[in-house]
């Protein structure tokens, strides 16, 4: 029974799980690459065929990142993590914790790299000297007497050898930053045109109108283009109302998002309305109106008496050039008709002042609406990552030995070290160290 | 002189400087290391002053951004990375014939760019989604990480040459090469410096997509294919650490790992999207 238990615990354990999960989970990924994701059903049977569509319904293929086979995998990588690092962790710390002042000169002797050396100086100047030496290459040692000698042992940075369980950590922490999101975090959109003020969006899986507790005014979108016809940027210009109250206002663009209450507010995309702006503003007196004008629709400013319409337009091209021809009339002979292009002012005549003309699209503005309260957590494993994989790749637990015990009329110095990873480096550093020791005045060590 | 000047100019000293090592290794002709590596340090002068004064250029233009925005761009800069890393692994080695094995990379990709008629070297502008910082620092952790896996993939291949020697003859061409164990460590090291630099590409990639667009992962191909990259090295490192891999097993899983860099690199955006709109049509 212990015996299967053994071979259990062993199995979640092994690094053999650890490749067996990246195998799987790079392939079935390599799988989800090329079979197009989360496409219409008519999709993948007008692609693949009606028998391999459905085999592929059956198996999640569609949504294959999120189907249970692939979770699956990933939990029993999360497990294997766990497993492995609690499996490992003890003689780990062991190893970080240990009585270094209780290791056996035997085992030092077969030590590389080390050294030995021999001084006529008696034992406790010699160790003295010692301590001094290594204080002043930056270790900091502690000595013991032993039967027949003294030991002096020095480390440095023994935590490294947890560098590799930070990283599994970190793993860890980032998994649990995605479930946090996936169980109180919401993703979705909405489409909002200007001038509207919205208090939902729409769900992203079920499409479903979910209310924001606050409201998103759309003030205005503007799009911009390069001269190469390249769109330069998309801006929206929000304000959040809450409580019937206005609570922040704030001009978002692609990389520069809107955030409040734990909602963040992307733009995504836009759309054109049949719609556009018209401003008429009398010249004289600066009395101005902006309508919203719809083609083929008359519009009436009855303050000043005026009728106007848009009766032809050229719809907006690539560059988001339009033109639209706008009939006028304020009751004072024949009513103008004229072009209005794009964007650009335009000032007409009539018989007792002038009246300027600008037009502007009107637009939907396309926002990605997120709620993720698992981001943090996984931002902190990716430090906690990255750290991690710093200190477990190039950081070394560095160790010294002396043993310093005296025959005869001679005192004998048995230097050692061992470094768990890097060990061309920490060779060079030890060949420093000893150097050191010899050029040492006092000592007058000779080699043996 | 202007940008696509200078890095035409660099594709040319890159060329010259891989015949040169090239030469060093066939021919065993010692007394050219030191013209390989003056030949290659001004190659990497060029190729900076051409980036530095593209950036430049750009600002000129009034659309001024990091020259790190499209294929072309991604390509110099990836160029420089190799060759910065790989001046470095020589210094560090004092050993020259690497170069054999590391620059053909260089060259060949900044010949690529150059060359290829699909890459145009005209500055644009940014489009709305690249206006970010994350630009800079995204593209910069992704190069770095390639490119050591491009010199760890060229000392990969190495390892496996220098293992036809049998070292019957002190003098023949291989011998020349360092000692399997060395080219192993070699190899080895720069997959962890390559790793590294990978891993904080992709958690960079990350944090930018999620201020741009509100998801750090979406399972897109580009992300996904850095992952599986990363699952490549990360097998090799465990197989490495726990199971005591090394030698022509890791030589290998450094060609492989390569590949999938590439595919990562190149391969998303010309076959995967070519695939998915065949599909689409």
């Amino acid at each position: 029974m212990k015996k299967d238990k053994n071979s259990f615990w062993e199995f979640f354990a092994s690094v053999k799980l650890a490749l067996f999960c990246f195998f799987t989970l790079a392939i079935a990924s390599i799988v989800g690459t090329i079979i197009p994701q989360n496409e219409s059903p008519g999709f993948y049977i007008q692609k693949y065929g009606e028998t391999t569509a459905e085999i592929f319904r059956l198996i999640n293929i569609p949504d294959m990142y999120n189907s249970w086979w692939f979770v699956s995998i990933l939990s029993l990588f999360s497990i294997n993590l766990i497993v492995c690092s609690i499996d490992r962790l003890p003689t780990v710390w062991k190893l970080v914790t240990m009585d270094n002042l209780a290791a056996k000169v035997n085992r030092l002797e077969k030590m590389t790299p080390r050294n030995r050396f021999a001084s006529a100086k008696p034992l406790q100047q010699v160790a003295a000297e010692v301590e001094q030496t290594l204080k002043g290459a930056g270790w900091k040692p502690s000595q013991r007497k032993m039967e027949g000698g003294t030991l002096l042992f020095a480390q440095k940075t023994p935590w490294v050898r947890f560098g590799v369980y930070i990283v599994h950590l970190s793993i860890l922490v980032i998994f649990a930053g995605a479930i946090i999101g996936t169980l109180f975090g919401a993703k979705g959109s909405i489409m909002i045109r200007e001038n509207s003020t919205v208090p939902y969006y729409f769900d992203r899986g079920s499409n479903a109108q979910q209310q924001l507790g606050f409201a998103i005014r759309v003030n205005d979108f503007s799009l911009t283009y390069y001269d190469s016809g390249a769109p330069k940027e998309f801006r929206s210009d929000l304000t959040v109302i809450e409580g019937g109250q206005e609570v922040l206002h704030k001009s978002i663009v692609v990389n520069d998002p809107l955030n409040y209450k734990g909602y963040t507010f992307y733009q995504s995309s836009y759309k054109a309305d049949e719609d556009y702006w018209i401003s008429v503003q009398n010249q004289t007196t600066g009395a101005r109106k902006k309508f919203m004008a719809r083609p083929g629709v008359e519009l009436k400013w009855q303050e000043a008496g005026v009728t106007l319409g848009i009766v032809n337009l050229l719809r907006p091209d690539q560059w988001g050039r339009y033109r639209l021809k706008i009939w006028f009339s304020d009751g004072k002979g024949q009513p103008s008709v004229f072009w209005l292009d794009g964007e650009t002012e335009v000032s007409v005549e009539r018989a007792d002042t002038a009246y300027g003309f600008k037009s502007e699209q009107v637009f939907y503005t396309g926002l990605q609406v997120a709620k993720d309260p698992g981001v943090w957590p996984v931002y902190i494993g990716f430090i906690i990552m990255l750290c991690g994989l710093f200190v477990a790749f190039f950081l070394s637990h560095k160790r010294l030995w002396v043993y310093i015990d005296e025959t005869g009329n001679k005192t004998r110095v048995l230097v050692a070290g061992s470094a768990n990873k890097n060990k061309v480096a920490f060779a060079n550093m030890f060949d420093t160290l000893v150097e050191k020791l010899e050029e040492n005045e006092t000592l007058k060590l000779s080699k043996e | 002189m202007d940008s696509s000047k200078l890095l035409g100019i660099t594709t040319f000293i890159y060329m010259f400087s891989s015949v040169i090592y090239l030469a060093l290794f066939v021919f065993r002709m010692k007394k050219i290391g030191l013209l390989a590596t003056v030949v290659t340090i001004i190659g990497l002068l060029v190729n900076t002053a051409g980036i530095g004064m593209r950036w430049l250029e750009s600002y000129q233009m009034g659309i001024g951004h990091a020259p790190l925005s499209n294929m072309y761009e991604s390509l110099v800069f990836f160029t420089w990375s190799i060759v910065l890393l790989y001046l470095v692994v020589e210094f560090i080695y004092k050993n020259k014939v690497i170069g054999a094995f590391a620059m053909p990379f260089a060259f060949g990709s900044m010949a690529y760019a150059s060359l290829s008629p699909e890459f145009s070297d005209r500055i644009t502008p940014l489009v709305p989604a690249l206006q970010s910082n994350w630009l800079i620092a995204h593209v910069f952790t992704c190069f770095i990480g390639y490119a050591a896996f491009a010199v760890a993939c060229g000392t990969g291949i190495m390892y496996l040459v220098k293992l036809r020697d049998k070292g019957d003859s002190p003098n023949s061409l291989l011998a020349t090469l360092p000692p399997l164990k060395v080219i192993d460590d070699i190899t080895h090291k720069i997959i962890l410096f390559g790793f590294i630099w990978l891993t904080a590409g992709i958690i960079s990639g990350a944090v930018w997509a999620n201020s741009a667009w509100g998801t750090y992962w979406s399972w897109d191909p580009k992300e996904t294919w850095s992952l599986i990259t990363w699952f490549v090295y990360a097998s090799a490192l465990h197989a490495r650490f726990t199971r005591g891999w090394g030698g022509k097993r890791i030589a290998w899983i450094s060609i492989i790992g390569f590949l999938a860099v590439i595919f990562t690199y190149y391969g998303v955006n010309f076959l995967l999207s070519g695939l998915h709109s065949y599909g689409a049509s």
